[in-house]
């Protein structure tokens, strides 16, 4: 029973540097990376040594508490690296790509004659399993838990998204093998939820043995999160599996060839770079290649992911492990004039969601927008603007008050088990307050999973 | 400039002060460090502007009426035409009117300023809409050092000791006239201090035959006390009719008394949606209901009174769109300001009619709800519990 869905809460920041519908290949990175701090929570144990040799698909790190979840290298090459932080602890595993990829030679899998369980063991061994994710918490799925439900979002409503409908064009195989491999891991069904608003590729509309739902609305219709809570939504102890629609096909592809190959096609946006396009590149791929000489601007700041969820990176920094785009926009390290660009200033270059500043007058108009908090922080005063972007049956503030004082009972209650820090993105977004949410919900969560997982 | 007021400079002490003022002139270069890396234009000092703008067409109506009462009392002509003598009437307003928002916000911003350096960080701007209500809601007459010590009083108690901005239970602009009002009544009621002058004019022996300085509120009050300043509905209504009220040309605390001037107000707060349109709409609907269901019952000429007199009556407007409206001190969820505004409403209305001891009673009936405001939101989050726990035992 499919379902649709239509939301009237939400958001979509129009960002100038949409990317365009082309694509290029990007030559093989020098570098590429893994930083653990992409997996939320998980402690990396070392399996290989600096300087030794590692191949793709070959583990390089487990989690020290859940040693069956096994990371892997994307590439062959080198352990150039392990860049230690605070604590000694590990913020990135760098490794220098070799010129020649041998990918770990493999025979297609018949994913037709295995178990959930046998599929599960092969996805943990070969590095497949960090691409699920679990709902609550948001990390890296736990093995042992059956989950009720696995969801996929067919489309990211984020500003400056990549458009999975032609990043995914063409690997119907692909797609449609990931999809075969994953529904075995769940006794529940798997949902695909369409973007209402477009038609929606070949790819996702003739997807087999899976739950088609269509959404229709604002940002963040398109985020999983959302979709959970009006389709099938997660009570306390119950689990859903979520993974990212371009994962599936790589899943997809590892079943088809036996081979692990992280390509994924990437957009890179924003209004500081020329002439935005999608690139096919690797997972942990160093970005250098691909923004080297496209910004069109020197101060700015380059983001894996998308403006309201992403990592701030180095220009040679490197690809999340999750993320589809890279973000380039200005940095708003400037003082901005009381009368001009200020708090009184009228405001035409602003992109405001109250009715405050005139953005509600400007139409389509797109906006360039930098990193400058326009504000600075205060107590939580302002009510009722969450709820305006937070298209849940939740309570936005309360929650995020019982997330800030550390109340678990009233976190329980007002809905933590259902939420992720990206669902909150928007709410950050518009607080006139300047309170980092998602980080205060990440900590609620971080409390959640000690004292009650 | 700045290293002398960084950690470690030599005015580090003083670095809220000077934190305070920078930012007014300059949008800090803070970017963001987690989290969304954009975010909205809008922030606090954007939002609390709004209000002030919101709050000028009411002040500067309040600022030529006092100044026509002033001159009325002067010249002993309780009937002296409105809109006459304008240059006259806005400097006398203004030399009535501008002193005591001087005194307050210079006072109130002084013990803010205190509180900021002891905990080291830049004034939040929550007094700027605070040192601008204080003096809208103050007859003509007060004493400017009684505006002082209200405003020290609902800065420190009603606000600093709870922590600040937003942390505050009950709005402090009405924590200033409620503690005139009950330390100082004779300063805060009767019928002598909602025209400048006229108590001086009055204690010196002058012949004041037929100048009543009593606002509509009194009068309306005195019918259900032994001595009714008028004989029925129609005298009172030839007095101050709809009209009068509406435009605001009674007497009466400085910002509260024009029905039009505070709606342009209100549409300027709904339309930017930094007041909340559930709130003045339930509290004037509270209020209707209230004075309707007076009317159903009768029995004098209070009760008997259309319920749009009551809403455009002393500070019930004023209040709605004002003070009720208060994000921090009123209901946080949806629902919640529905019902806060509309008991806000009734209890206002309930105060002023039944009880002639309290005849303005709106400040009371929005301080009751401040307080209440915190229960109310506890039912509609149990209510959301309740409602989610549900989906579990149907599924």
């Amino acid at each position: 029973m499919s379902k649709t869905v239509k939301l009237r809460k939400g958001l979509d920041i129009r960002l100038v540097g949409a990317a365009n519908k082309v694509k290029t290949e990007s030559p093989m990175p020098k570098t590429v990376a893994i930083r653990p701090s992409d997996f939320h929570g998980m402690v990396p144990k070392m399996v290989v040594k600096e300087g030794e040799a590692v191949t793709a698909g070959k583990p390089i790190f487990h989690d020290k508490y859940n040693p069956s979840i096994k990371y892997v290298s994307p590439v062959t090459g080198t352990l150039n690296a392990v860049v230690r932080g605070e604590k000694r602890r590990i913020l990135e595993v760098v490794i220098d790509v070799a010129e020649n990829q041998n990918f770990e030679s493999g025979s297609p899998i018949d994913v037709a004659s295995m178990s959930g369980d046998q599929i599960k063991e092969l996805m943990l061994e070969s590095g497949l399993w960090p691409f699920v994710r679990q709902r609550p918490i948001d990390v890296v799925a736990d093995p042992s838990r059956a989950p009720k439900a696995i969801f996929i979002s067919a489309f990211d409503s984020a500003p400056l998204a990549p458009d999975f409908d032609f990043v995914l064009h063409g690997k119907e195989k692909e797609f449609q093998a990931g999809l075969d491999a994953i529904s075995k891991l769940t006794e529940g069904k798997v949902h695909l939820t369409l973007n209402g608003k477009a038609p929606a590729d070949a790819t996702f509309k003739g997807a087999q043995g899976v739950e088609k739902n269509k959404i229709f609305g604002k940002h963040p219709a398109g985020n999983v999160g959302t979709q959970i809570h009006h389709i099938d939504p997660i009570n306390k102890g119950e689990f859903v599996w979520v993974l990212n629609a371009q994962d599936v096909a790589i899943i997809g592809r590892f079943f088809l060839s036996g081979k692990y190959i992280p390509k994924r096609t990437i957009a890179l946006a924003g209004s500081e770079v020329k002439d935005p396009h999608y690139f096919e590149t690797i997972i942990g791929a160093n970005v250098s290649e691909i923004v080297k000489g496209r910004f069109t601007s020197d101060n700015v700041r380059v983001i894996s992911g998308n403006v309201l969820t992403g990592d701030k990176i180095d220009a040679d920094g490197h690809l999340g492990f999750y993320h589809n785009q890279i973000t380039v926009i200005p940095e708003g390290d400037q003082l901005k004039f009381v009368l001009t660009k200020g708090w009184l200033g009228p405001g035409f270059d602003k992109f405001s969601n109250s009715r405050l500043f005139p953005t509600f007058l400007t139409g389509n108009k797109k906006f360039r927008l930098d990193t400058n908090l326009n504000g600075e922080e205060r107590a939580f005063v302002v009510t009722g603007e969450l709820e305006k972007v937070f298209p849940f049956d939740i309570l936005p503030m309360q929650l995020v008050k019982a997330a800030i004082t550390d109340d678990i009972d009233g976190m329980e209650n007002l809905g933590i088990y259902e939420v992720a820090p990206e669902d909150f993105a928007l709410c950050e977004y518009v607080c006139t307050s300047k309170i980092d949410i998602q980080d205060k919900v990440r900590q609620g969560l971080d409390l959640i999973q000690s004292e009650c997982m | 400039m700045e290293p002398k007021f960084a950690k470690g400079g030599k005015l580090e002490k003083w670095n809220p002060f000077f934190e305070s003022f920078s930012t007014l002139a300059f949008t800090p270069s803070h970017t963001t460090k987690k989290g969304a890396h954009i975010r909205d234009g809008v922030d606090l000092k954007r939002t609390m502007i709004t209000v002030i703008f919101a709050m000028v067409p009411a002040l500067l109506f309040g600022i030529f009426n006092a100044g026509h009462w002033d001159l009325a009392v002067e010249l002993g002509n309780r009937d002296l035409p409105f809109w006459a003598d304008q240059g006259e009437k806005i400097y006398r307003g203004a030399l009535i009117v501008l002193p005591m928002i001087i005194v307050s916000y210079g006072v109130g911003l002084g013990v803010e300023f205190i509180f900021a350096m002891k905990r080291g960080h830049a004034l939040h701007e929550g007094f700027l809409v605070s040192g601008m209500l204080i003096p809208l809601i103050m007859p003509p007459d007060v004493p400017l050092w009684m505006v002082a010590v209200a405003t020290i009083f609902a800065v420190v108690i009603g606000k600093e000791i709870f922590g600040g901005t937003g942390m505050n239970i009950v709005n402090i602009a009405l924590t200033a006239r409620a503690f005139l009002f009950f330390a100082y009544p004779t300063s805060m009621s009767g019928d002598k201090v909602w025209m400048n002058g006229l108590g001086d004019k009055l204690a010196s022996g002058a012949e004041m035959d037929g100048f009543s300085g009593a606002t509509a509120l009194g009068d309306a009050a005195s019918f259900i006390s032994d001595k009714p300043v008028f004989e029925n509905l129609d005298s009172f209504t030839a007095q101050y009719s709809l009209w009068d009220l509406m435009m605001g040309t009674i007497p009466g605390s400085i910002g509260e008394t024009s029905f039009i001037a505070i709606m342009i107000g209100a549409a300027i707060l709904i339309f930017t949606g930094v007041g909340s349109l559930r709130i003045i709409a339930s509290f004037f609907a509270g209020g209707y209901l209230m004075g309707f269901i007076f009317n159903l019952v009768g029995g004098n000429p209070y009760f008997e009174m259309g319920p749009e007199f009551h809403l455009m009556m002393g500070g019930f407007a004023f209040g709605a769109v004002f003070m009720a409206t208060d994000p921090v001190t009123a209901s946080q969820t949806a629902t919640g300001k529905i019902i806060y505004g509309l008991f806000g409403g009734i209890i206002a209305i309930l105060i002023r009619v039944v009880n002639p001891a309290y005849p303005e009673g709106v400040m009371l009936s929005i301080l009751f709800m401040n307080v209440m405001a915190p229960i109310i939101d506890h039912y509609v989050i149990q209510a959301n519990v309740k409602r989610r726990l549900k989906r579990v035992k149907t599924a």
